[in-house]
């Protein structure tokens, strides 16, 4: 039989199917950082605490409100996204004159902030959530067994993430956060409620956090800590992608997840720091990031 | 960073006298030496080199933050491999401790030259993200590599006998060594600030643009003051291993970056003493907070965001602003 | 006048009462915050406070005060407590310490203070072994014993052939070894392993290398989050539905508790206490379960089993100078309802029988706790690394 470096081929494609679902959450979460980061220069530590919140908001409505999953992914990025709201009005708003730095600084806390207190109620074991009966159980597809719950990451992610470019890129409303990125006095001037816009993308950003919580939190444990190193990774494939463009941040996350999948079978010690060695790589070739404008 | 120039914006700008450091910071320096010859008489000596190796650390990345304008979100990797080579030096390799300590702090210089030539190729919170990015690198590293012991670190590192003649396994000699190590070294960063070299960093960090048209190669400037600045987080990482006997992987974890950012903007960044106080303050507080679990995390937190939000000059920025004396 | 006298000398009578022949002050020290606090934590505390007022050391003319410390998990937050501890508050024993690094230090801080070391909660076999101390007595469990309980009992359970998911640090790397040394002892073979980043949140990747491996068992030489991840998606991905057995190396009740019996049931593994054991551990863990809210781990049994000996040594010996209370507690078997009758062993090894365990599927179990079925029981003389074989230098 052929195969691939001692590989055949059909665990190959299981391995590729199983990095793209990985890279679905990377896709989500760095869209979200690109997204606040275009309108608010800053970059969201809060965002690995934010996706976690979004996978307790899911556990808690199904246990102490009896909320299923499928409202959950609803009502659970909105709870994030209002969090979110409130946040930028009370804290980041009152920091845009100043250094972009100051933002980060300030997301660090409310980073530690949020992951302690859900230290302090939760603890840090872990608590399991029932995936709902439709998502339980999976398919034969020949070269692997696919879990239900992992084919729904996949679509679920790549609809939130093309909506998204779509509104961005296509729409009038998307026009006019573009502008605003551009020039917010002038897109001010002509009316447009420029404070109000930023709160509601900031909002948005973190709910595709809490968006991307509510789906890892039947695949993955859910604890105070899961966003914790993701949120880093996450980071490296910003930073690969260079946050310049919608579109660019959606295919280096699926991208890096297929690159990381292939690692873990071809050299699994390798698989946690790929991501850094590529982007060590990229910041020697392209500094800039591979769809970056320089600045 | 430009927030700084807020804070040294006013009435309060760092001049240079001529003949070298003014009165009021040999004073300070002078009252600083007296009470830490005299602090192991009334605390825990421990307790008191924990707080000298912070304060030594936090002052290396002030160097960087508070005088470069480049805020490093992994300076935590310095300081831990240091602390690695050092007890690995000492341990294995039987080196006196004053070899030991020169070896995790010239790892460090080399770990930073790496790191900081691909991170100055980014400017301001990618610059951060990178540096973090690397740094968890390390960490990586430091948790497969055989020699660092994986999650049991380094143990039973042993003090020696400093240049083969001076036990440290008393508690006395320790602590001058450690006294004099820190002193030493955060004079130096006194003396790098205010030499030509920091007054163009100063320039460097305040407008970028104009010191490149004035034909300084500002590149070379970052890297430079990048390395510095982690020899020296190398050097109070090294000293950490051997008053603790003990490397361990707390040292290269990422939330040992956020400390050091913590104590340095507690402190008060860009100035001289300000991240003396900050370690201060956060080793006392981590050592009483103790028991109390997740609590400190939140405390951390919640400091970060009130000196974000109310208290940007750091503690002794504004006892600066009050005395109206650069501090 | 004379009244007066008479009460002051009453009074000094009862003042005399309530000092005690013997002061020791225990300081029970884990992780009360991170990922071990389940297991251990308050719990463990609780435990110890149990062992002062069963042993009613009151009565005995001991005076025992129990003080707590969270170490996080990290080794210079937990030396920097035992040396404070030592030095300046009058601590005599430190009972407890999960995480391995912490407790290594702690036993060379020990060492140095010449204190006494009952630890519980760490998995290092070194602590009797290459690291051992005459200050130390590892308590409950170690690596050696888990992977000869899983490893051993599995194989001759029909259990031949083995793949690992194995974390990639020292620890991990040592389950793995230790384990396949055993399972090819016992006529059984290692068919393959894979080194997955520690810590890991995605273990779907090594599920199918070890799935596609057709080895009858998945070994996991990880721990803590890892465990309960790779539990988790093996469940997810129908792997043990399809045949496969899943062996944990390092899985406690709590792991087990947290990830419900839906997900866990099947998982083999070994421990030395389960609370529906015999009625002196139910009686026990019912008493421990109305403090706690939760059933007991083998780590907080193991606390009170060694802070009761470590009482009945002092009352034995009639004071607490670290020699001879160690060379009693050495010398006495111990007793008490939760492990039953064992000994402490030179190199300071507690022995005692060991478990191997089952999880119960969801119809089999009555209640909450009711979680395990015993596989096999592996006597207190097998299921500890014999004393030769550790190379303890002091006990040659």
């Amino acid at each position: 039989m052929f195969e691939l470096l001692g590989i055949p081929p059909q665990a190959l494609f299981g391995q590729l199917l199983l990095g793209l679902i990985n890279g679905s959450f990377y896709a989500i979460l760095s869209l979200g950082l690109a997204v606040i980061f275009g309108l608010l220069n800053i970059i969201n530590f809060t965002h690995g605490a934010q996706y976690m919140l979004g996978a307790f908001v899911t556990w808690m409505l199904l246990n102490y409100l009896g909320v299923n999953y499928w409202w959950s992914l609803l009502i659970a990025p909105v709870a994030v996204g209002i969090t979110g709201v409130i946040l930028e009005r009370l804290f980041i708003r009152r920091l845009y004159h100043l250094d972009h730095l100051y933002g980060l600084l300030l997301t660090f806390g409310l980073a530690l902030i949020t992951t302690g207190i859900f230290k302090q109620i939760f603890g840090v074991s872990g608590l399991p959530y029932q995936a709902p009966p439709l998502l339980s159980g999976g398919h034969n597809l020949g070269f692997m067994y696919l879990p239900n719950s992992r084919a729904w990451v996949i679509i679920a992610s790549a609809v939130v993430c093309l909506a998204t470019w779509f509104v961005i890129e296509k729409t009038k409303l998307g026009a006019y956060l573009r502008a605003a990125t551009e020039n917010p006095t002038l897109v001010g001037a002509f009316g447009v409620n420029v404070p109000l816009m930023i709160t509601l993308t900031y909002g948005f950003g973190v709910a595709l956090a809490g968006f991307a919580g509510v789906l890892a939190a039947p695949i993955y444990a859910i604890n105070p800590v899961m966003g914790e190193n993701l949120i880093i990774v996450v980071f490296a494939v910003v930073v690969i992608g260079g946050m310049g463009s919608i579109l660019g941040s959606i295919v280096t996350g699926f991208g890096l997840g297929l690159i990381e999948g292939l690692t873990r079978v071809f050299y699994p010690e390798g698989s946690a720091v790929v991501i850094f060695v590529i982007m060590a790589l990229v910041l020697l070739v392209k500094p800039a990031g591979l769809f970056g404008r320089t600045a | 960073m430009t927030a700084t120039t807020e804070a040294t914006g006013g009435p309060v700008v760092a001049q240079q006298t001529a003949g070298g450091m003014p009165a009021h910071h040999i004073a300070i320096f002078a009252g600083l030496l007296v009470l830490l010859i005299a602090a192991p008489f009334f605390f825990y000596p421990i307790f008191i080199m924990k707080i000298l190796c912070f304060a030594l650390f936090a002052c290396a990345f002030n160097l960087l933050l508070g005088y470069g304008g480049l805020l490093s979100f992994g300076h935590a990797a310095y300081f831990g491999m240091a602390s690695y080579v050092c007890a690995h030096a000492a341990k294995v390799w039987g080196l006196t401790p004053e070899l030991a300590i020169i070896c995790g702090t010239l790892v460090a210089g080399v770990l930073g030259f790496l790191i900081g030539s691909l991170a100055i190729r980014r400017q301001g919170i990618y610059f951060a993200m990178i540096t973090l990015a690397f740094a968890q690198m390390v960490y990586f590293f430091s948790l497969q590599a055989e020699f660092t012991g994986g999650e049991d670190g380094i143990q039973a590192v042993p003090r020696g006998h400093l240049f083969g003649l001076i036990d440290l396994r008393s508690q006395e000699s320790l602590y001058f060594l450690v006294l004099a190590i820190a002193f030493a070294g955060i004079l130096l960063i006194y003396r790098i600030i205010h030499s030509p070299f920091g007054q163009v960093l100063k320039a460097i960090r305040e407008n970028e643009p104009r010191a490149i048209s004035l034909g300084y190669r500002v590149n070379r400037y970052k890297l430079a003051v990048f390395v510095l600045s982690a020899t020296l987080a190398g050097l109070a990482g090294a000293t950490k291993a051997i008053v603790f006997q003990l490397a361990s992987l707390t040292d290269v974890y990422w939330t040992m970056s956020g400390e050091v950012v913590l104590m340095t903007l507690l402190g008060g960044m860009g100035t001289v003493f300000g991240p003396i106080v900050g370690a201060a303050v956060i080793v006392t507080m981590q050592n009483y907070l103790a028991t109390f679990g997740a609590w400190v995390t939140i405390i951390q937190g919640l400091i970060f965001v009130v000196s974000v939000m109310l208290f940007r000059e750091g503690i002794v920025g504004v006892i600066s602003k009050w005395t109206r004396k650069p501090l | 006048m004379k009244s007066r006298f008479v009460l002051a000398a009453l009074a000094g009578v009862l003042m005399s009462g309530t000092a005690y022949a013997t002061d020791v002050k225990i300081g029970v020290m884990n992780d009360r915050s991170g990922i071990y606090a389940d297991i251990g934590g308050e719990g463990s505390v609780i435990a110890a406070r149990m062992a002062v007022e069963d042993f009613d050391a009151a009565s005995k003319d001991i005076n025992v005060e129990i003080v707590s410390a969270d170490h996080q998990n990290k080794p210079d937050v937990g030396s920097n407590i035992a040396r404070q501890w030592y030095d300046t508050e009058g601590v005599d024993v430190i009972a407890d310490v999960p995480t391995s690094s912490v407790a290594l230090a702690i036993n060379e801080i020990t060492r140095e203070k010449n204190k006494i070391f009952l630890n519980s909660g760490a998995a290092t076999s070194d602590l009797t072994g290459a690291a051992c101390s005459p200050n130390t007595i590892h308590w409950t469990y170690d690596t050696w014993q888990l992977a000869h309980g899983t490893g051993g009992a599995m194989v001759e359970n029909g259990g031949k052939t083995w793949f690992f998911l194995t974390a990639d640090y020292a620890f991990g790397h040592a389950l793995e070894r230790d384990t396949s040394a055993v399972v090819k002892e016992a006529g059984g073979e290692v068919v393959g392993s894979v080194k997955t980043p520690f810590p890991g949140t995605d273990f779907s990747s090594f599920l199918l290398q070890a799935q596609a491996s057709g080895a009858q068992v998945i070994g996991l030489a990880n721990a803590g989050g890892d465990t309960v991840n790779s539990m988790k998606q093996a469940a997810e991905f129908g792997i043990t539905q399809a045949g496969q057995a899943i062996a944990g190396l390092l899985v406690f009740i709590n792991d087990v508790h947290s990830l419900g019996l839906d997900v866990a049931q099947g998982l083999v593994l070994t421990e030395s206490f389960y609370w529906d054991m015999n009625d002196g551990t139910r009686e026990w863990s019912a008493r421990f379960e109305e403090q706690t809210g939760n059933k007991p781990s083998m780590i907080q049994a193991g606390v009170y089993s060694a802070v009761l000996h470590y009482l009945k040594a002092v009352e034995a010996v009639g004071s607490k100078e670290t020699e001879a209370v160690m060379a009693k507690m050495k010398e006495m078997p111990t007793d008490d309802p939760l492990f039953g009758q064992g000994v402490v062993r030179e190199d300071g090894r507690k022995i005692h029988d060991s478990y191997l365990f089952r999880v119960k599927t969801p119809d089999k179990s009555e209640g909450e706790w009711d979680l395990y079925e015993t596989v096999a029981t592996i006597p207190a003389d097998k299921a500890f690394r014999p004393l030769e074989e550790g190379g303890c230098e002091f006990v040659k």
